[in-house]
């Protein structure tokens, strides 16, 4: 189990962290998420070893690590942008993690190579082994990356952005790949996003930041649906702050025939399995988003339509 | 207008970057003027002399320790170049400290000096009189008037070469990198000679090869330390000089061309070894 507690970093006069307190189970999988300046990555470089806290500590199964180089700590840890080592092979790459190991508990050379050949074989890389990073594509040197973390067998993966730098399919292929390699290994996984779809996707667990302070943790569905703070509510999924302070999703607002608050219809496209209809509320001119089923006829632009929240939330601010 | 453009000779990729023609031409040209015209010119005055004669100057017993003498030494300062050169680039890429800026523009120092002051600069600290020979005498040290005195000035003229081509290298050069061989394990020893070495090396090599190129043909920082022994200190450049006084052109024409073609050589079997390295490496 990891235990974060009461984290605090600054950076100079910037606080960056703010007493974070985390426990993390065994086999997790959690995502990081909030925006930039967050927090999210410092948290997980001093979890890491990376970095180092100016107050409070990290245990790894009970362990206070907090003392401990990065080295010792055997953590993996993918970078944001791989940081592969360019001079050598993906094999060379995979295996650095046993070949720098002193030479009492290193493997020998045989066992060391039939290693990096069953990891390359596991990020399904097989054959790829003498190449150099330079020849291979952004999703193949994202996978390098994680072989090389995995090789020194870490008790935790860390994941810095792991998606950030890739197009839109080979993140989504790559996703689903690392959910289900999660799945097989069991290994307890921390990855930091600002992609909410990303969290909800891949995580047993959300941990919402945002300004150097956890807002939320909770599974995706909770943070989806029961969001602890307004901020929780726009950044996981869309939301609507109607002028009286309730914060309504897009597919919670119904369109009535009476009754409910005039909009004014700004827009209409599809978006994705539902028409997204964006218009003005009439009394105050807040910009409102509304999702409407595919098999109904969507309002006209121009139109002005009468809307109706089915579900919505308040917050104290 | 498609048909005239087909028929133009494609012996080049068709590129939207403008400008190839006349950037290409203009370099030919500039390399033919300044470049292969003065050395083509050494071709034919060495041809002129007559085989027998070019061999009998050029290989001399006074000539061939001139070259001896050129290249080691010029390979030795680049040598020791290639590490305090690194070392200086390092101390001024990763750390912070007052008056950085002033030993940065010391380290270019050596390529505005007029060579001839240099020279004399550093025969008087090491002469076993000077500020530091004084010291270096008493212990058998000879540096001064020897290939040991040569060696000194070559690594003052080659420095800057070493530091500029590494210290870019190096600045760009990603932390996370070094953060990444730490999370595997690697101790800082592992770190440097594994990774970042590595990956600054074929800079370094640039570096070197440049620092070597110009101890080579060096000659205003060196005649002053040298003592200019013939066979013993005397530089290839030097005896090329003292040739011309002679009026001895031929001699001069056949050991400027034996000194080109080796360092010819040398240059582009470096280069050679560079650019297959970057082509293995796929970038």
């Amino acid at each position: 189990m990891i235990r974060v507690q009461n984290i605090t970093k600054r950076f100079g006069d910037y606080a960056a962290l703010h007493g974070i307190d985390l426990e993390i189970q065994p086999g997790e999988f959690i995502a990081l998420l909030g925006p930039s300046g967050s927090g999210k990555t410092t948290l997980l470089r001093i979890i890491a070893g990376l970095e180092f806290q100016d107050e409070g500590h990290v245990y790894f199964d009970g362990e206070d690590v907090s003392d401990i180089p990065v080295g010792r700590r055997k953590v993996g840890f993918v970078f944001q942008q791989y940081a592969l080592f360019r001079h050598m092979t993906v094999a060379d790459n995979v295996a650095f993690g046993l070949n720098v190991r002193k030479s009492k508990t290193r493997p020998k050379k045989a066992e060391i190579k039939a290693r990096a050949d069953e990891l390359l074989r596991i990020v399904q890389l097989d054959g790829l082994g003498g190449r150099y990073p330079g020849q291979l594509s952004g999703g193949q040197r994202q996978r390098v990356a994680l072989a090389r973390a995995l090789a020194i067998e870490p008790s935790l993966l860390l994941l810095d952005e792991p998606f950030g730098a890739l197009d839109a399919k080979v993140r989504k292929d790559l996703r689903r790949w690392l959910r289900d390699l999660h799945k097989q290994m069991g290994l307890t996984s921390i990855f930091v996003t600002h992609d909410q779809e990303e969290a909800l996707e891949l995580a047993d667990r959300v941990v919402v930041m945002d300004h150097g302070r956890i807002d939320q943790v909770g599974t995706p569905e909770e943070v989806y649906m029961e969001p602890a703070t307004a901020f929780v509510s726009h950044f996981v999924g869309e939301t609507n702050r109607l002028p009286d302070g309730r914060h309504v999703r897009p597919h919670d607002i119904a369109i009535v025939a009476e009754g409910g608050d005039a909009v004014a219809v700004d827009n209409v496209f599809r978006k994705g399995s539902a028409w997204r209809v964006e218009g003005r509320l009439a009394d105050s001119n807040a910009i409102i988003e509304i999702d409407v089923d595919t098999n109904q006829v969507p309002p006209s632009v121009g139109q002005t339509v009468r809307i109706e929240a089915r579900r919505s939330r308040t917050f104290a601010d | 207008m498609t048909s005239i453009a087909m028929r133009k000779p494609r012996w080049r990729a068709p590129s939207v970057l403008p400008g190839f023609g006349l950037t290409f031409g203009f370099s030919l040209a500039w390399l033919s003027l300044i470049v292969l015209i003065p050395l083509s010119t050494l071709f034919l005055k060495s041809a002129g002399m007559g085989w027998h004669a070019f061999v009998e100057v050029g290989f001399s017993d006074r000539a061939m320790a001139a070259y001896r003498l050129s290249f080691g030494t010029a390979a030795a300062a680049a040598l020791v170049n290639a590490v305090f050169g690194l070392l200086v680039a390092w101390t001024l890429v990763r750390y912070d400290f007052p008056g950085k800026r002033i030993v940065s523009a010391l380290v270019d120092l050596p390529f505005a000096l007029p060579t001839a002051v240099a020279g004399i600069a550093l025969t008087s600290i090491y002469a076993p009189t000077g500020w530091v020979g004084q010291f270096l005498d008493p212990l058998g040290i000879k540096v001064a008037f020897t290939a040991t005195g040569i060696t000194v000035a070559l690594i003052f003229i080659g420095l800057p070469f070493v530091v500029r081509s590494v210290e870019p290298v190096l600045a760009d050069l990603g932390l996370d990198v070094e953060e990444a061989a730490a999370t595997l394990g690697a101790n800082r020893f592992q770190t440097f000679f594994r990774v970042i070495f590595p990956a600054i090396m074929p800079a370094l090599f640039t570096g070197a090869a440049l620092a070597f190129a110009r101890g080579v043909g060096e000659y205003g920082s060196v005649i002053f330390i040298s003592g200019n022994m013939p066979g013993r200190t005397e530089i290839a450049p030097l005896l090329i000089v003292t040739q011309l006084e002679q009026y001895a052109y031929n001699g001069a024409t056949a050991i400027a061309m034996i000194m080109m073609l080796i360092s010819f050589a040398v240059l582009f079997t470096l280069n050679a070894m560079q650019s297959a390295r970057r082509r293995r490496l796929g970038s």
